[in-house]
Parts: C-alpha cells; sequence; structure tokens
C-alpha cells in the first residue's frame, strides 16, 4: 500500500501517474465537478473510479485494454489484494509473457462503481448527508459502470481501446463497451456471460439479496453506522452463490460425500461433510473483503441488463453495423452462462456481419473456469490478440515507446 | 490438451482443392468458408491474398485451433447457420469438400449465393472412375483412400458427380463462372477435354459461381 491509496486526485498529471506506477496498489481519481448521469435518472456527484494499471502506455495510446471485473471481484486483477494477500484474480491471464501481455499492452482494470474498493459505492459518504450512502445510494446499472469508466479511459486520452475483456459480469461491460461505445473498442473479448441476465439468475441474486437483509445486523442498510455487520447473510449469499459458480461434476470430483476431519456423520448440524466445511470458509472469507450493500446493488445491476430489450428485442440491433472485432468464449460445464447464451451473442454478431470468433472450451468446471487454468481460453485469447495487434498495426517498436 | 498442441502449426503440404479456390479469390476480398476445418485455407488465403476471412466449423476442436491461430471462426453448421448472415455480406462464401455432407445441399448452395456475390464449391465426385468401377465390379459401396469411411459411418450424406452437380447450379439459377477438376493425382484436367470425360477422370472439381441476374 502507498499513501496514494484512497487520495482524491485532482490534478491533471494523471496519466504520469499512470505511467510510473504500473503495478502498484490503486490509483484512484475523483470527479469533482462531473455528474455521472445514471440510468435510473439520479446523478451521482462527485465519483471516485479505482483502478490499477499494469504496462506502459505507448505514444499514441493504441496499446490499451481495460479488464472488467466479475461481481466480487475488483481492480486487483494481476497485482496482490490489499485485504486478502491473494495474487491478482487473473494473473493466469494477465502479466508480462502472459496472454494479455503487459509488457506489450498498458493494461487497466478498475473497481466498478456501487463496489468497495475505492470506486464510489455504498459504503462512500454521502455528499449531502456526510453519512455513509447504504440504501440511499443510487441503483446502478451495467450501462453506468462502463458510462464510469468511458470518464476514466477519456482521462487518460485514450480514444480507443484496443481490447476490452472480462468474464460474467465483466462479460456484460464488454458486450455493453460494444454496444454503446462500438467505435472506441477495437476488439472485444465477452466471456462465460449474457447479453441478458436469465431469470434464473436473477432468482439466485434475490436468494442472496434476501439472505443479507434477513439478517438483523444489516440493520436496514445503515449498519456501518451502527457498527454492525450481517457477516452472516452475506456468507450464506456468498454459499448460495458460489455453488452456481461451479458445477455437480466439480464438486463431485473434488469433494464427493467425504466427511469433514471425522470418521462419521455426527448426527447433528455441525459442518460434516468437506462440502459444507467449503462452502462455510467462502462465505466467511468473503465477508472480510466485501460491503454486504455493494453486494445488493451489484447484483441488481445484473439483474437488470438486457441488451435484448434496449434494441426491441432483436439481439442483432445491439452491435448494428459494428466495426469491432470479437472473440466470445463460453464454457461446456456452465450452467449459470450456459453456451447457448455466447450463442446468442455469436448469433447477434453475424447478422452484422461482424468479424467474429466463437470458442467453447470443454471444461467440467462450470463457470469458474473462467477464473482457473485453461490453456485453451488461453490459447484462443492469445491467438485473437496477436491477430487483433496486427490488424490493428501495433508493431514492437510501438510498445516501447513512453509517452514524452 | 496441451497449450503446445493447439498452438503448434506443422507445415504441410496445400490441399489441391485449396490451391485452386485461391486462384479464384480475388486479393483484399472478404471471404467465409464455411466447413473450414482448423482454418487451412483461411490461413493460405490470409497470408497469400490478405482476404479478409471468418469461418464456420462443426468441430469445436477445430475452431478451438484455428481461433488460436488468429482466425475468425465460430462453431456452427452449414445447415442451420447460414441463415443469420445478411445478404452480400462477403465477396465469396466458400465450400470445401463440405456439401456432401450438408443435410440440404441446395438450400445450402442457395444461401452461399445469398451470402456472397460468389461461391466455390470443391466437392469428390463421385462419377470417378474408380468409384463406378468398386461399384460395378463389386457391387459394394466405394471406399477410397480419399472417402475412406464405410457407407454407415460416412459423414457423406449427399454424394455427387460432377453432372449433378451442374445441374442443380442450374436449378437455383447460379452461372458456373469457373469449373475445374482434379484427377487422381492432384493435376487439372484441361478444358479442351469434353465433359463427360471430368465426370469420369475428375476425382475432385472446383466450381466458381455467381447469381444469375
Amino acid at each position: 500500500m502507498t499513501n496514494h491509496q484512497n487520495s482524491p486526485d485532482h490534478s491533471n498529471d494523471l496519466t504520469d501517474k499512470a505511467q510510473t506506477r504500473h503495478g502498484s496498489p490503486s490509483q484512484n481519481i475523483t470527479f469533482e465537478n462531473t455528474e455521472l448521469k445514471l440510468e435510473s435518472g439520479a446523478t451521482l456527484s462527485p465519483f471516485t473510479i479505482a483502478y490499477e494499471s499494469y504496462g506502459t502506455l505507448n505514444a499514441d495510446k493504441s496499446n490499451a485494454i481495460l479488464v472488467c471485473h466479475a461481481l466480487t471481484g475488483d481492480q486487483y486483477v494481476a497485482s496482490t489484494h490489499p485485504v486478502t494477500g491473494k495474487e491478482g484474480w487473473w494473473e493466469t491471464l494477465v502479466g508480462p509473457g502472459k496472454p494479455i501481455d503487459t509488457d506489450k499492452y498498458f493494461v487497466i482494470c478498475t473497481n466498478v462503481i456501487g463496489g468497495c474498493m475505492g470506486s464510489t459505492g455504498p459504503a462512500s459518504i454521502n455528499p449531502e448527508t456526510g453519512k455513509t450512502y447504504g440504501l440511499d445510494f443510487p441503483v446502478i446499472t451495467i450501462g453506468d459502470m462502463v458510462n464510469a469508466q468511458v470518464h476514466l479511459i477519456d482521462k487518460l486520452g485514450i480514444d480507443q481501446l484496443f481490447s476490452v475483456i472480462g468474464g460474467s459480469m465483466g462479460g456484460m461491460q464488454v458486450l455493453q463497451w460494444a454496444s454503446k461505445y462500438s467505435s472506441r473498442v477495437f476488439s472485444a473479448i465477452p466471456i462465460a456471460t449474457a447479453a441478458r441476465h436469465s431469470s434464473q439468475n436473477i432468482a439466485f441474486h434475490e436468494v442472496g439479496r434476501q439472505a443479507v437483509m434477513a439478517d438483523p445486523e444489516w440493520k436496514s442498510g445503515r449498519y456501518l453506522e451502527e457498527s454492525t455487520n450481517p457477516r452472516k447473510g452475506l456468507a450464506v449469499a456468498r454459499m448460495a452463490a458460489h455453488i452456481t459458480y461451479l458445477s455437480d461434476e466439480a464438486l463431485h470430483s473434488k469433494f464427493g460425500r467425504n466427511l469433514q476431519e471425522r470418521e462419521k456423520i455426527t448426527f447433528g448440524f455441525d459442518a460434516d461433510f468437506q462440502v459444507e466445511s467449503y462452502l462455510r470458509h467462502q462465505g466467511f472469507r468473503f465477508v472480510d473483503r466485501f460491503d454486504a450493500n455493494s453486494y445488493l446493488y451489484i447484483t441488481r445491476a445484473m439483474d437488470y441488463f438486457d441488451l435484448f430489450a434496449e434494441h426491441d428485442g432483436v439481439l442483432a440491433g445491439a452491435f448494428k453495423d459494428t466495426q469491432t472485432r470479437f472473440c466470445v468464449v463460453s464454457f461446456t460445464s456452465d450452467w449459470l452462462f450456459p453456451t447457448r447464451e455466447s450463442r446468442q451473442i455469436v448469433h447477434a454478431l453475424t447478422a452484422n456481419a461482424a468479424n467474429v470468433s466463437f470458442v467453447d472450451i470443454e471444461s467440467d468446471k462450470g463457470h469458474d473456469a473462467f477464473l482457473l487454468n485453461e490453456p485453451e481460453m488461453f490459447s484462443a485469447i492469445e491467438g485473437f490478440i496477436s491477430a487483433a495487434a496486427k490488424q490493428k498495426g501495433l508493431s514492437e517498436s510501438d510498445n516501447h515507446k513512453e509517452i514524452s | 490438451m496441451s497449450n503446445n498442441q493447439l498452438t503448434t502449426n506443422t507445415p504441410k503440404a496445400n490441399r489441391h482443392d485449396h490451391l485452386i479456390i485461391k486462384s479464384m479469390i480475388s486479393p483484399n476480398a472478404r471471404v467465409l468458408d464455411i466447413g473450414c476445418g482448423d482454418g487451412a485455407l483461411l490461413e493460405l488465403l490470409r497470408t497469400e491474398k490478405n482476404i479478409d476471412g471468418r469461418g464456420i466449423e462443426i468441430s469445436q476442436k477445430n475452431v478451438n485451433h484455428a481461433v488460436a491461430k488468429g482466425l475468425s471462426v465460430i462453431q456452427g453448421d452449414a445447415d442451420s447457420d447460414l441463415v443469420n448472415y445478411p445478404d452480400k455480406s462477403f465477396d465469396y462464401a466458400v465450400l470445401s469438400l463440405t456439401i456432401q455432407a450438408t443435410k440440404n445441399p441446395k438450400l445450402v448452395l442457395e444461401q452461399l449465393l445469398r451470402i456472397a456475390d460468389y461461391a466455390i464449391v470443391s466437392f469428390p465426385n463421385f462419377g470417378h472412375w474408380k468409384i463406378r468401377w468398386q461399384i460395378m465390379a463389386f457391387g459394394r459401396m466405394p471406399v477410397t483412400d480419399k472417402l475412406p469411411e464405410q457407407w454407415y459411418d460416412t459423414p457423406n450424406i449427399h454424394f455427387c458427380t460432377v453432372k449433378d452437380f451442374a445441374s442443380l447450379c442450374k436449378t437455383v439459377n447460379a452461372n458456373i463462372e469457373e469449373a475445374i477438376s482434379i484427377n487422381g493425382s492432384g493435376k487439372e484436367l484441361s478444358n479442351d477435354i469434353p465433359f463427360f470425360i471430368h465426370n469420369l477422370l475428375g476425382r475432385e472439381a472446383v466450381f466458381l459461381l455467381s447469381k444469375n441476374k
């Protein structure tokens, strides 16, 4: 951690900072006099975006890749997490010599608006009351998250992103970018995602939200002032959600019916089974790094995402005449964002004669696969990115030019 | 599957029909290759003709290989997925050694002519003398080095002869711009010889078609 953490940046030397501080813990920028107009009709001002960046922005600012994080992810895509001390959540994919090579590309990852790792969210101070927002925070959408990112990309002086990549909710942001800011996205890699959140997924999110709100420590969202913490509710929400990230096969091969540090069942409600113990651990580890209200807001944002509806039910309308190159990735055992939902995206793109690749990766890891070691995903992304770089004319020499 | 296996690209001789298809395609064209396999033809055309290429391939494994090579390929099926493409979105739609494996070759051919200005179709000629000989002499469905599967496990469900294909072109109102057949050793047959000889000696044929106005 450096003393830059959480210190608002009003200066204009942002790009200088961005290039000198790559890889170090979060930079953030506060837009003091800018209104973020939200899809709900509300506005957010001021607002802060916390982000991490890696690598060097080249002279013509053409080598930037925006990584978008998933529901419970954050900006620490390839650097150690300040709370958990764990390595970045996508270090398998992002880093020097990795498929998203930080020796070649300037990689940016922002904490989404509504999040809890430095960007403005329900745990931030509401300037009107001087207290934390809590449920006074306006409901945000995937579109709002992306609009906030646009402010940052503008500030960095980047006209067109070389690529936007993300999985799950990150993939929704990718689709939103490609749909709304098509000309600013040279290539897009939506992974394990969908153009609209399914009824089943909304249902799971509702279970999670109800678990949080049923915790007496939630205090109608004002737990920060009351010095309580709805840990149990949030942990249960995480446990339920975690099951949806895995697959029957993965759970079976990892745990089966194995018992947790005991010879036989206890005829009680202890965590007899390893899978129970694992879920409890996942739940309680999660609450140390995540804000319960952020969980409510971000799940809601995913629920509201529907690119079909925005184009009269015809998804092809979302990508009309797109010049962006796409690589759509899905996983065979992902039942949360099943392959058929990726295929709908592909069909909408082909209806526009778009340049699209589509790989469905054979994996038994479920939705989580996009975060795991999946060599076929890596080689597809690497092949796609290097072909796109060639197309964009990103030569080796460009990549090493510094901003003068 | 290891990373290595996917990205390794062992050089191999180009398929005869690919070389002929290449000769039919103009530089910098937009090309859709239906049934593109691991992308060998698209790669050849990208390298030598600087085309803007897309592919559809039914085998996911092949698709993943092709994408790892930087080609724009999606998993899909000629019979069901061509309807998604807008009219005239490509200069060429290529169907190389695939039409005989489609469920509805006529519809597929019509789709090709709708999607692109030119359709290029290559196919194994079932009128080739070796095939005729096997049926006549042994009374069995032919099995050759190029068509090695037994009748019960072949994906090729709609074989045709050069003559049959020419007649389908007429049915779908396609104009035959060019037709080339290659013999068993991969040599192009001269255009001077009579048509029935092509139908007898051609092992494969490549047709360049356009839609009759």
